[in-house]
Formats: C-alpha cells, structure tokens, sequence
C-alpha cells in the first residue's frame, strides 16, 4: 500500500506537443507588458553591482582570485536564475490556478493537467533564461565578464530554471494559500541567495555548512557553474555540479506534477 | 425506432471520500437533443457533468460519450465537445478576442481560421463590439455570451451547459435560450444543468431530475408536469372552512397549504377549477398552469438543501 503511494508520486507524466500552447499562453500575456517586463531584470544587477561592487567591494579582498565585482556579477545572473522561475511558478501558477481558475478552463479542452503544468514549468524556465540573460547583458556591457564560454549561460539558465520551477510547483502544490508562500521564500531561497557562494566564497563557510550547501543548496551549483563560464575558468569539479542539476531537475519535475495532480484532481 | 446515443451512463458514482456526490444513475443521451439535469444545489448534477467532460475520475460505473470510454480516450473526447462551466474561467489577461484565439490554439485550430471563427462567434453571441474589451469590463451577461462563444470553438457536436443562464436577468437569459435553441436546430446536441424550472420547460426535450445525488424522475418536461401535477392548479387564500371544503370536493387530489395559501393539483381535466369557481367563491382564488417547479417541489421537498 505505502510503496504504490509512494509510485503515483513518481508516475511519469503523458506529455504531447500540447504543452507547447500552454507555454504560448503565458508567452502572450508576457509579451503584452514585454516593456514593463524587462525593467526589473535590468535595473535590480545594477543596484548590486553598484551597493555591494562598487561600494562594499572597495573593503573587501578578492575572492577566488577575482576582484569582489568580478565575483558577485556571474552569482547575480544565476540568482536571477532562480529567483524569476521560482516567483512564476509560486505566486504567478498560483494566480493563475486558484484565483483565474485558467487551469481549469485548460482542461476542458484536449490538454491534460499533466500538460498544463508541464507547459507552465518550461515557462518558468524560459523566464529563467530572458531574466538571467538581461542581467547577463548587463555585467558584460559593464566589462565584467568576457568569457566566450558566457555563450553557454543561456542554455544553463533554461537547466536551473526548470529546477527551481519545479521545486516551487511543488509547493504550489501544497501551499494552503498565496500567504505561505513566505515560507519556502523566507527559508529557501532568501538563504540560498546568501549562503550558495554568491556574495563570498562558500571556502569561507564552516565545513558542515559547506557540506549543506554543496548538498541541500542547488544555487550553488547554478553559481558555480555559472561563474566558471563567466570568467573561463573551467574545471573538472564543474561535471559534479552539472551533474548534480541534471540528475534532480527530472526528479522534481515529475514529482512537481504528480503532486499538482494529487491536488487538483479528486 | 430510437436514435443514436451520444452520452451513455451505467452505474455512474462519485464520492469525494465519505461524501456520495453521484450514486449509481443511469442516464442517456441522444443525438440532436437538449437534455436537462434538473435538482437542487449540490444534487450532483455539476459532478456528472465534469465526468462528462473528463476532468473528473469515476469512483464506479461506466460513461461512454460518442462510443468512447471518458477513462481511457478523454482527449478525442474533450476534441469533439463544448464545454461552457459555471464559473467564469475565461482568461482575465487577455481581450475578448483574444480569448478566443488562444482557445482555439488548445484545439490546434490555425491561426487565420481561428480568426474568422472569433468574429463569426463574437457575432453569434452579440458581442462584436466588445472585442477589444479586457474581461474585467464586461457584465456577467457578457461574460455568460463570451463563456458560450469560447465553447463553440472548436465546433463542437456535443456542448455542455453548467448552469448557463444563473444570475443574469430575463434579457440576457432570453437571449442565451435563443442561441441554445438555434444550436439545436444545426444539429448539436446539448446536455445542460439547472436550477430554473422555466429553462428546463423552455429547452429541453427530455429531463432527468436529480435530488441527493441521485436521478429521482425522468421524461419529457411536459409529460412530468401532467403525470405528478397535472394541468391546472388551483390556488386560493387559506381558510380552515375552505380548506375542509375543497377536500371533500376533491377527495382524490393533494392539497398542499404553503405559508398563506392552499394549492389543489388535480388529474381531472382541464376546467374543473373554473367550474367551481362560478359557484363558490374563495378569497383571492387564481386558476394557473401546472408548472415544473410543482413537480419539482413535489418531488424534492420544500426544504432548504444546504
């Protein structure tokens, strides 16, 4: 009894091409405020890179061998990463699911649900990959990276996107109202923002933390790899960190649905 | 010689874990009629509909609509059918028009003709002008229009009705029963719920009426009100003396005393009541068709249901 509960969890979902039309429908509203959209990812790098660059970086020494604003730009790319797929997919699926109720008028026509919330996760991540790439365009037009390995940001923006998309559907799927969200933002990703080797090295950190962070954190790897492909400083230790994404991101994704689908369909 | 059945249920349940929303009816519906499911709030008939439409799983019984299984081919199902729900669902980001476009894409209809389909139905349901309106800016009567237009979409042979008329006022019901009527005469078959006992008399052609999850009557809505109510009723103030007087002029008709006034349903012919009348007279007596509220209340009781 308690194993087959525990496989309707992890039941592969029946996806079509019809989760593409979901990811239109976003796609549209997005592109109706294209202009009001794209502010926020270009001016919220700049007020970092010029607070804690600019002004705290002149008292601080060099991490890893950069220069402090070198060292926190690529960090601010992989947290816009995680922080614009995560917020569509807690509070904007939320909306769309509880409040439009645009979920359910979706399923009366040929999708599933399971397409629905697919369609919504790879959205998630396409917001991963145009905010990260305008802070991405910023730290370069301000000289701060010039790796020709940055090319390869945009496709590892969509990989981190859809992780933090799924891990916030599944509170999606839990959250008893749009109110707890402050929980999964106040002790997942505020932390993480801080403590994922984003504003110091994460050498810095006791060693147990360092342990949990490499572990529990998935921004630090998102960071890692990130900031190897701004500065060009590639290693093998970067293969755990891909690795690490790849092997959870599918994990989530399939239990993020599966969970949607535990609520939603009675 | 009977038709074609579209919808075809056998045994159909649902329970939301103690709570029995639909207990084992049977019901069938054919093709190019309208078909009313009529009960009070929380009756089941809502539940039934959104196992129709293959959003909701079966606890038990079998559900076939067009030949196919809800269980197992939902999305041929859900290609061929219309479903306009009770809630307003439409997509508050998005025009009118828009609406319907992105609609349409659901059901891979292209582009240029999901446009002539938008206008031809903005059209149909009279809301042309509103096209480039935000949902927000419309009435809940063009909401209910728009509602509809979105379930023709995809030219559906079978549309569902979810309460399509509630809450609006007589000009916008009327003009809903209009379109619903037109769409039966291009061959659609239509099944619909409600509460209003005028919609159902209105549209349907056959009606089940369902109380506590379950089908307690079926039939035409004419032949119900005939067999349970007959043809008149007739109503008059209430009074001790009147009250023992209609019984012995009536000894085999039931007579209902609501609040202030007697009701005498009768199976005698029509005219009875008039006759009476030009011999005795009651305070505040009226002679008016039986209806399928009489039926209805008949059938389900007086009382609240939630």
């Amino acid at each position: 009894m308690k194993t087959s509960r525990v496989a309707t969890y992890f039941k592969l979902p029946e996806l079509s091409y019809r989760v593409w039309r979901v990811w239109r429908r976003d796609e549209d509203v997005f592109m109706k405020t294209y202009k009001a959209n794209f502010i926020p990812p270009l001016l919220e790098p700049l007020f970092y890179l010029l607070g804690l660059g600019f002004g705290l970086g002149a008292f601080v020494q060099p991490q890893e061998g950069l220069p402090y604003i070198v060292f926190i730009a690529p960090a601010l790319v992989a947290s816009s990463m995680m922080t614009s797929s995560f917020f569509e997919c807690t509070y904007g699926s939320f909306v769309r699911m509880y409040y439009q109720k645009t979920f359910d008028a979706i399923i009366a026509t040929p999708l599933s649900l399971e397409e629905v919330i697919a369609g919504e996760l790879l959205w998630g991540a396409t917001k991963s990959l145009v905010n990260s790439s305008i802070v991405m365009v910023v730290i370069v037009l301000l000289g701060l990276a010039h790796s020709p390995f940055l090319l390869l940001i945009p496709p590892l923006s969509f990989l981190v996107g859809l992780f933090f998309a799924a891990i916030a559907m599944c509170f999606t799927a839990i959250t008893p109202n749009i109110d707890s969200f402050n929980y999964p933002t106040i002790l997942f990703t505020t932390p993480m923002f801080i403590l994922s080797g984003t504003f110091f090295s994460i050498t810095a950190l006791p060693e147990t933390v360092q342990v949990i962070a490499n572990l529990f954190f998935p921004l630090t790897h998102a960071v890692a790899l990130t900031r190897a492909l701004a500065v060009g400083r590639l290693s093998t230790s970067l293969l755990l960190n891909l690795s690490w994404l790849l092997v959870t991101t599918p994990f989530f994704f399939v239990l993020s649905i599966n969970l949607m689908k535990r609520r939603l369909i009675k | 010689m009977k038709s074609e059945v579209v919808i075809d249920a056998e045994g159909l349940t649902k329970e939301f874990g103690n709570l029995v929303a639909v207990d084992n009816i049977n019901f069938q519906v054919f093709k190019g009629e309208c078909f009313g499911f009529l009960g009070p709030n929380g009756a089941g008939k809502t539940t039934t509909m959104k196992m129709v439409h293959c959003v909701l799983p079966l606890t038990a019984g079998r559900l076939t609509v067009a030949g196919l299984d809800v269980t197992k081919q939902a999305t041929e199902i859900k290609k061929m059918i219309g479903v306009a729900p009770q809630e307003d669902n439409l997509d508050p980001d998005f025009t009118v028009f828009h609406n319907l476009i992105v609609y349409a894409r659901y059901f891979d209809i292209p582009k240029a003709e999901a446009r002539k389909r938008a206008e031809e139905l903005l059209r149909f349901v009279q809301l042309e002008e509103k096209s480039k309106v935000l949902i927000d800016q419309l009435s809940s009567g063009m909401k209910r229009r728009l509602i509809l237009a979105r379930a023709l979409i995809n030219e559906p042979q079978i549309l569902l009705l979810d309460e399509p008329t509630t809450g609006l006022d007589p000009q916008a019901r009327h003009l809903i029963w209009d379109k619903v009527r037109s769409l039966q005469k291009q061959g659609v078959t239509i099944a619909l719920t409600t509460h209003y006992m005028e919609e159902a008399a209105q549209l349907c052609d056959r009606t089940v009426i369902m109380d506590n999850a379950r089908i307690i009557e079926e039939g035409n809505p004419g032949d119900l009100i005939k067999k349970h109510v007959g043809e008149e009723v007739l109503e008059v103030a209430y009074d001790e003396e009147v009250l023992k007087f209609l019984r012995s002029a009536f000894p085999n008709s039931r007579l209902d005393v609501v609040s202030d006034r007697i009701q005498v349903f009768t199976q005698q012919p029509r005219g009875v009541f008039a006759q009476i009348l030009t011999k005795f007279s009651f305070k505040a007596a009226m002679i008016r068709d039986a209806n399928l509220e009489d039926v209805f209340l008949k059938l389900t009781g007086r009382r609240l249901k939630e």
